[in-house]
Parts: structure tokens; C-alpha cells; sequence
């Protein structure tokens, strides 16, 4: 052998090993990139760890030191101070600084977002620390800033108008190209803070129809592929070369009711539509999930919001008829209720942005004409369910909230049921509900700091929530991922905050 | 209207209109530059009306295509609604659209802010690739196949291809597309099931506009060559000695090619509704896709950027179509 074949025999024989190593990972989602900035599709970005936020979430999903390694709150609640972690630079190598930090988090203050539900007067770099200076105490600020749309971004990210023109973040992988509104690739970034991940350089390309999504999974196109349809799901389980995954995320179906309207107004009758509601029923044939079935509006992941409610008690067809004769309804000829001369109807408005909503409101339609109550299902547009809360017209809505876009779920609660007991009420949450104990108890949520107390109120809210019911869970969506079964380490984040590729390794 | 008919009428059409339109190759320009005037504007009006009438209020939905569904409440549609003036009458938008048109300025996208020529750039080229590919494998599958079963109109092949290419036209291409996943991925492992980057993610999508596409020119072009083929002039080419391969070449392919390559102009309708779908199963970031994410999102400009592209593409390759026409049929030129 001459000497110099030598080592190119030697370099053939390690290239399995070393293509194992390097072997991209291949990321297939629905959600589209619609640009670089972190108010539209940050969430991508955070996601594929490109980007990180001052707030990280620890595995039982509170919030937890991120880009920020500590935080205070001053005793009268109005000033917050986060210290930045050491160590920390941008993927163009210039230092994680005060200035930069408070100048992403003034963008974002600037644009839709979620520090829209925060009373922020204003944000400051000091020394090592981003402070920010509240008009009224909010504890739940930490979670706000675990959020994408607050991403931590250099200064050089932004033009002019603070519009981000670059994607400049602190994540183990830097962006290798973008090419919206599909496609992103990402490398590792050598100069990380924290665990240098296993895997060197992974894609991101967003598919929207279901179907081709599966196909990419079960071709071995995609190594992780999320948000599988229920036919395809049964057919990839399968799959040697697949593992499946799902996790119930913190967003639920649930149907708000106007309670000033005078069939809905007492209590019994808002109990006894959401008892004679068949929860498992519909998680299984429609959602083919049984898991799913919500008989509270907080699933698990959110701790202390979580009551542990069985779906299967929450049906009981001859209680919810009898609260019915209570209220002075009875049957008439054609098997419907009537209470003086008037007959219980009543219109479901939804809409089909998420195609499962009409299928479940027309169950509901079903299940409710059982104990007599007739439905008219009005499958519209989205804004019509805000728009009828503002102007009273909505009787009932179908809707699917989101009540963990941070860690924390009171930012959702205090926009929509509110702290003042005369206007509570949001666009989608109650609707002409009053409640001064749940004001008062989201009132001090919002200011009280101590965990322990944070933890009982939440509770008390749920309870109180739950028995009421302005707004009525059905069911919580569930995350769903195929995922190569080569891949180790893999995990859902319940909070959709990241796809964890950093924890992602080849296996032999 | 069975496909054969359908295929024998636009080959009568082609010859009426070739025998009749004889106006010069300037004349046809200057008329065709009229027409994508005229595209433009239409397009342009009707996408605004349309949009416009829709149900639902603009500003939750360009709101939740900026910010995603779980962040849109009154606050952030008030936001874009007073951003992007939606409150302002619809006629002075309509205005300021067509001013700004005159002047070739397709303004920004409401969803991304982005500039719509700049979206529409990185888009173009990934359509015009595809239906490019598209094309070229339909004519390289389609009029040789009919050219063959119109040599013996009837026979078995010519009968098979029927079937083949009734059953072709009739799935729709969303299932043509997903059957060749199957096949051609999943199965047999040769080809990427979707996405783009590297050019064998560009041949399924192709492949299954071109069958489509293949499926009906094997049909124009079987019937154009069953004509040719038992016209006098051609069993005249025989007469006087020339050998089936030669009579063909010399006599028929020029005949025959002529309602061929009148019918892709037709075809292009097919292709711009095809992409829209087949972009979509595919994952190809191409210009049907936009348009889809635009009409959901009530993305105004990027609907009517998106439109007008098309409508002038269209416009475009039927002045292609004609310049072809005009080439292969000397008669339009010297009368």
C-alpha cells in the first residue's frame, strides 16, 4: 500500500463515526417564519435555541434563571431588578450587556406583545442589572419575560424603527441561513455559556398540511416532525423507525357563555350544560386522544392551577336535568325545553382557524339536544366571538386559550376575567360575569410575591372558576411529535417554549 | 365534455384562429402589452373588492397572522387597525393602491412588513422553476406518447393512454401528489417527500404537475397527428415515395406540433391552479403557497402582488405560446 493511500483508507473507514456526529437533524413543524423579528416569530428562533430570554422555565414549568442569573423586587413591588449572567455573548461575539438587554426588551415593550398586560413605566440598564419600573406591583413580571416576543437580541439586530433585521441571539445555535417563510438551518455556536449541545447543525422547514408532514416522517425526511394528524398518528405508531410522543399543552377548548343573558344567568344552568357534556367522548372520537377530555381549564403543566378533576365525573346527564326542573324548564311535546311558552335555544358561534372547534361544536349541539336544549351552531370568523362580547350580541362561544403563553397563566386570567369587580370580563374569557372574591384574589396575585400564598390563591381561583363556570373547559390540545428513533433524548416542552435540540443526541 | 372532445375543439380553434389572425409579430406584441395592462388593473380592482367584502374583521386577522391566534385580542387589532389606517374609507385605499402601482411600487406586506416585490422575488423564482420543470417533463411524457397513438388512431396504445389519461386528469393533483410520495419516498426511498434546498426536492412536485399536464397534450397531440395522419397531404407524402420515418418528420411532427403548443397556453391555467395545491403538500415556498398564507392572513398587497404576478405570468407565456405558433405556422406570416 503506498504511504499515502494509507491515511485516506484510515479517514474512509472513521466517516460512518464522523458522519454520525455531524448527521443534521432535520426539524418539521406548521408554523410559519414570517420574519426575523422577534414580535412575529420569535418563537421559532426561541425554539431552535437560537435565542434566549432574561427568564428560562425548569422542568416544572416556573420560571427559572435564564440570561438573567437572579432577580429582585423592591418592597413596594414597583421596581425589578434582573442581573445578567456573566460570561454571556452575542453569536456576532460582542458581550451580553445591560445596555443590550434593555434595548430588545424597550423594542418589545414597543410592539404587540406580552408585556402589553404589564404595567412597565419604563426600563433601564444599570451596571450589570435590566430594571424595570412598574406603576402598579405585577408579580407574575418573570414570567412575561420567559416569553419569545421578549427575546434578548444585540444591539446590531435592529434597524432604525427597532425592527430586528437580524437574528443576533445568545442560544447554542447561531442561524446558519433563513429563508422565510419556510426554512431556517442552524449551527452549533462554539461560544455558548452552557452545555455545548451534541448535535452540530439542525433545519427548521414549516409544512403546513398534516399529511405531508407524516409522510415526512415515515420516509425518514424529517427526524422530528411535530403536530401529527389522528390518521396519520395511528399509522406512524407503527413505525419501527419512529417513536411517538404527546403531551397535553396549557390550551384549552373552551366554551364562554354570556351570563347576563336570562337563560344562562343562574349558576345551575351553566352547571347543567357542562354536565350533560360527554368530555371523554369527544377527546376520543374527535380529538382521538382520551387523555384529553378537560374537566378544568388547567392542565397539569401549569402546578398550583391544576386541581386534578376527573373528565369521566364531569358528565352526569340526570343531575344536569334535574338543576334544569329547578330552574323551571320542562319538556314539551317534541322532547324540548320550555319555560314559559319559551323555548331553550340558544347559538354557538366558533369558527374553523383550528378545524377541530366546528366538529366538537357540533357534538356539543348533540349532546345538549339529549337534555333538551336546542343549539344553533354559527361557524363564522374569529373576530366574531370578541366583537359579540363587546356589543352583547354573543350568546355562546367555542374557542380554543391558550392559558400558557408564559409560565405563569395570570396574564391570561387578568385579560379575562379581570380585577375590577363592575367591568370583569375580556374577549376571551367572562362575559357580564361578576365575582368580587375572584377579583380580589387575582388582585392580590398580581401583587403578592410569596410562592406558598401564590400557590393557594391559584387554587382558590380555579375552584371558584370552576363552579361558576363563566367559561367551561372541554378539552386541552395535545402536542403531538414522531421523532426519529435513533434520536435520544427527546422530550415535549409542555410550555412550547423550545424543541429541547439541545438535548438531542444520536444514538450508536 | 369528454377530454377527446375537449382536446378535438381546441385543435379546430388553433387552426380557425392561426388561419384567421394574421396580424404582424408588432401588432401582436402591442396587443398582448394592452392585455397585461388591462390584467393588471382588473386583478388589482377585484382582489381589493374581494378582500374587502370578505366576513370577519380585517384587523384580528392581520393581526393574528403577524402575532399568531394565541396573542390577538382588541388591543393588538386596534393596534394594526390604526398602523395600517383600515379605518379610513375603502376608496382611498383603493386609490392609493393604484397610484402607487402606477408608479410600480407594490408596498409592503401587512403581515411581515417586508416589501412585496422582495417576497415575491424570493417566491417567482421557486414557482417559475417548478412549473418550468413542470412543463419540460409533461412534453417530454405527453405529445410523444400521443404522437405515437395517433400514428394508429384506435389501436392499443392509443386506448390504454385514454384510460391513463382520463384517470390522470380526474384525481386531483393534491392525491396524484400525495400517491407519488408514497411510491416514490416512502416506498422505494429515491426522493425527499417534501421540503426544498436540493434540486431532487423539485421532482416529485414537477412530476405531479406534469402528469396532469402530459395527460391532456397526449391527447391534443394524438388527435392533431390522427388528423395529420389522414389528411391528403400526408398520404400524398407517402405517395410520392417518402418512408413513414421521413413523412412523419418532414409532414407531420410541424402539423401536428402547432395545436400542441397552442393548447400549453390553455394549459397554463391548469398549471397556475396546480401549483397553489401542490406547493402546499410539498412545502415549496413558491408563489401558490403565498398566495394562500396571504388570503388567510387578508395580506392585501401580498393578494393583489401575488395575483398580478400571476395574471401577467399568464399573459406572458400565451405571448410565448403565440410566438411559437408564429414560427411553426408559416401561414401567419406571409399573409
Amino acid at each position: 500500500m503506498t504511504p499515502c493511500l494509507r491515511p485516506l483508507l484510515f479517514g474512509l473507514v472513521l466517516l460512518p463515526l464522523a458522519a454520525q456526529a455531524d448527521r443534521p437533524l432535520a426539524v418539521v413543524a406548521p408554523w410559519e417564519i414570517t420574519g426575523l423579528d422577534p414580535s412575529t416569530s420569535g418563537y421559532v428562533f426561541a425554539r431552535m435555541r437560537v435565542a434566549e430570554t432574561l427568564i428560562d422555565t425548569d422542568a416544572a414549568g416556573q420560571p427559572a434563571p435564564g440570561l438573567a442569573s437572579g432577580w429582585q423586587v423592591s418592597d413596594d413591588g414597583l421596581t425589578w431588578r434582573f442581573t445578567l449572567r456573566e460570561g454571556v455573548t452575542f453569536h456576532d461575539d460582542s458581550p451580553l450587556t445591560a445596555q443590550a438587554a434593555a434595548l430588545s426588551l424597550e423594542h418589545a415593550l414597543a410592539k404587540p406583545g406580552i408585556l402589553d398586560s404589564a404595567p412597565i413605566v419604563a426600563i433601564e440598564a444599570e451596571d450589570a442589572d435590566v430594571v424595570v419600573h412598574l406603576d402598579s406591583p405585577f408579580a407574575p413580571l418573570p414570567a412575561l419575560l420567559a416569553h419569545s416576543t421578549t427575546l434578548i437580541l444585540a444591539v446590531d439586530a435592529f434597524d432604525d424603527e427597532g425592527r430586528a433585521t437580524q437574528m443576533i441571539g445568545t442560544g447554542p445555535y447561531r442561524v446558519a441561513s433563513v429563508a422565510p417563510p419556510q426554512r431556517l438551518t442552524v449551527e452549533r455556536f462554539d461560544g455558548y455559556w452552557g452545555e455545548t449541545p451534541a448535535i452540530g447543525s439542525a433545519s427548521y422547514l414549516a409544512v403546513g398540511r398534516g399529511e405531508t408532514r407524516a409522510l415526512m416522517a415515515e420516509s425518514g425526511d424529517a427526524d422530528v416532525v411535530f403536530t401529527l394528524d389522528p390518521a396519520s398518528r395511528a399509522r406512524l405508531a407503527r413505525h419501527d423507525r419512529l417513536a411517538l410522543h404527546a403531551e397535553p399543552l396549557p390550551r384549552t377548548i373552551v366554551f364562554k357563555l354570556n351570563v347576563e343573558h336570562p337563560f344562562l344567568e343562574d349558576e345551575r344552568a351553566r352547571q347543567a350544560l357542562s354536565l350533560a357534556v360527554d368530555r371523554v367522548g369527544i377527546a376520543a372520537g374527535l380529538l382521538r386522544h382520551p387523555e384529553a377530555a378537560a374537566a378544568e381549564l388547567f392542565p397539569a403543566s401549569l402546578g398550583p392551577w391544576h386541581l386534578g378533576l376527573a373528565a369521566e365525573e364531569a358528565q352526569d346527564v340526570e343531575r344536569a336535568r334535574e338543576l334544569l326542573t329547578e330552574l323551571g324548564w320542562e319538556t314539551n311535546g317534541r322532547g324540548m325545553l320550555e319555560r314559559d311558552g319559551e323555548p331553550f335555544q340558544l347559538t354557538l358561534r366558533t369558527f374553523s382557524d383550528r378545524p377541530e372547534l366546528p366538529l366538537v361544536a357540533t357534538a356539543l349541539q348533540d349532546q345538549w339536544r339529549e337534555i333538551g336544549v336546542a343549539l344553533e351552531v354559527a361557524v363564522g370568523n374569529a373576530s366574531e366571538i370578541p366583537s359579540g362580547h363587546r356589543d352583547g350580541s354573543l350568546e355562546l362561544g367555542l374557542m380554543a386559550r391558550n392559558y400558557g403563553l408564559v409560565p405563569d397563566p395570570l396574564g391570561t386570567l387578568l385579560d379575562d376575567f379581570g380585577t375590577d369587580p363592575e367591568t370583569m370580563g375580556g374577549d376571551w374569557g367572562a362575559m357580564g360575569w361578576r365575582d368580587a372574591d375572584v377579583a380580589a384574589w387575582l388582585d392580590t396575585l398580581r401583587q403578592e410575591a410569596d410562592m406558598d400564598a401564590r400557590a393557594e390563591l391559584a387554587g382558590q381561583v380555579a375552584r371558584r372558576l370552576n363552579e361558576a363556570m363563566p367559561v367551561v373547559p372541554v378539552a386541552w390540545y395535545q402536542q403531538t411529535a414522531a421523532v426519529n428513533a435513533e434520536l435520544e433524548g427527546f422530550s415535549i416542552d409542555p410550555l412550547e417554549r423550545s424543541y429541547r435540540i439541545d438535548e438531542l443526541r444520536w444514538g450508536e | 365534455m369528454s377530454e377527446n372532445q375537449a382536446a378535438r375543439s381546441t385543435s379546430r380553434r388553433a387552426s380557425r384562429w392561426t388561419s384567421h389572425r394574421t396580424t404582424g409579430l408588432g401588432g401582436l406584441l402591442l396587443q398582448r402589452l394592452f392585455q397585461a395592462g388591462l390584467v393588471a388593473w382588473m386583478v388589482g380592482t377585484l382582489t381589493f373588492v374581494l378582500t374587502r367584502s370578505l366576513p370577519g374583521d380585517m384587523a384580528y386577522r392581520i393581526a393574528a397572522g403577524r402575532y399568531g391566534h394565541d396573542m390577538v385580542n382588541t388591543t393588538a387589532a386596534e393596534a394594526v387597525r390604526a398602523e395600517l389606517a383600515l379605518d379610513q374609507p375603502a376608496l382611498g385605499a383603493y386609490f392609493g393602491w393604484l397610484w402607487d402601482l402606477i408608479q410600480l411600487d407594490l408596498s409592503r406586506s401587512l403581515v411581515s412588513g417586508e416589501p412585496v416585490v422582495a417576497e415575491l422575488w424570493h417566491q417567482l423564482g421557486h414557482s417559475l422553476g417548478l412549473a418550468a420543470l413542470a412543463v419540460l417533463l409533461s412534453l417530454l411524457l405527453g405529445p410523444p406518447l400521443g404522437l405515437l397513438a395517433g400514428l394508429k388512431p384506435n389501436g392499443m396504445l392509443d386506448r390504454v393512454s385514454e384510460v391513463a389519461a382520463s384517470v390522470l386528469r380526474a384525481l386531483p393533483p393534491f392525491a396524484v401528489g400525495l400517491i407519488l410520495i408514497l411510491i416514490f419516498s416512502v416506498t422505494l426511498g429515491w426522493l425527499p417527500a417534501a421540503g426544498h434546498g436540493r434540486s431532487a426536492h423539485g421532482v416529485l412536485p414537477a412530476l405531479t404537475l406534469a402528469l396532469a399536464l402530459a395527460a391532456i397534450s397526449s391527447r391534443v397531440a394524438r388527435n392533431a397527428m390522427a388528423d395529420v395522419s389522414q389528411s391528403a397531404y400526408y398520404a400524398f407524402s407517402r405517395t410520392k415515395g417518402l418512408g413513414e420515418r421521413l413523412s412523419f418528420l418532414r409532414h407531420g411532427l410541424r402539423n401536428a406540433a402547432v395545436p400542441v403548443v397552442a393548447y400549453l397556453g390553455v394549459q397554463f391555467v391548469y398549471l397556475i391552479e396546480g401549483v397553489v395545491v401542490v406547493e402546499t403538500l410539498f412545502a415549496w415556498p413558491g408563489i401558490g403557497h403565498a398566495l394562500v398564507h396571504a388570503i388567510v392572513a387578508r395580506d392585501v398587497p401580498m393578494i393583489q402582488g401575488t395575483a398580478l404576478v400571476m395574471g401577467l405570468m399568464f399573459v406572458a407565456l400565451n405571448t410565448v405560446v403565440d410566438l411559437l405558433c408564429y414560427w411553426l405556422d408559416p401561414r401567419r406570416r406571409s399573409a
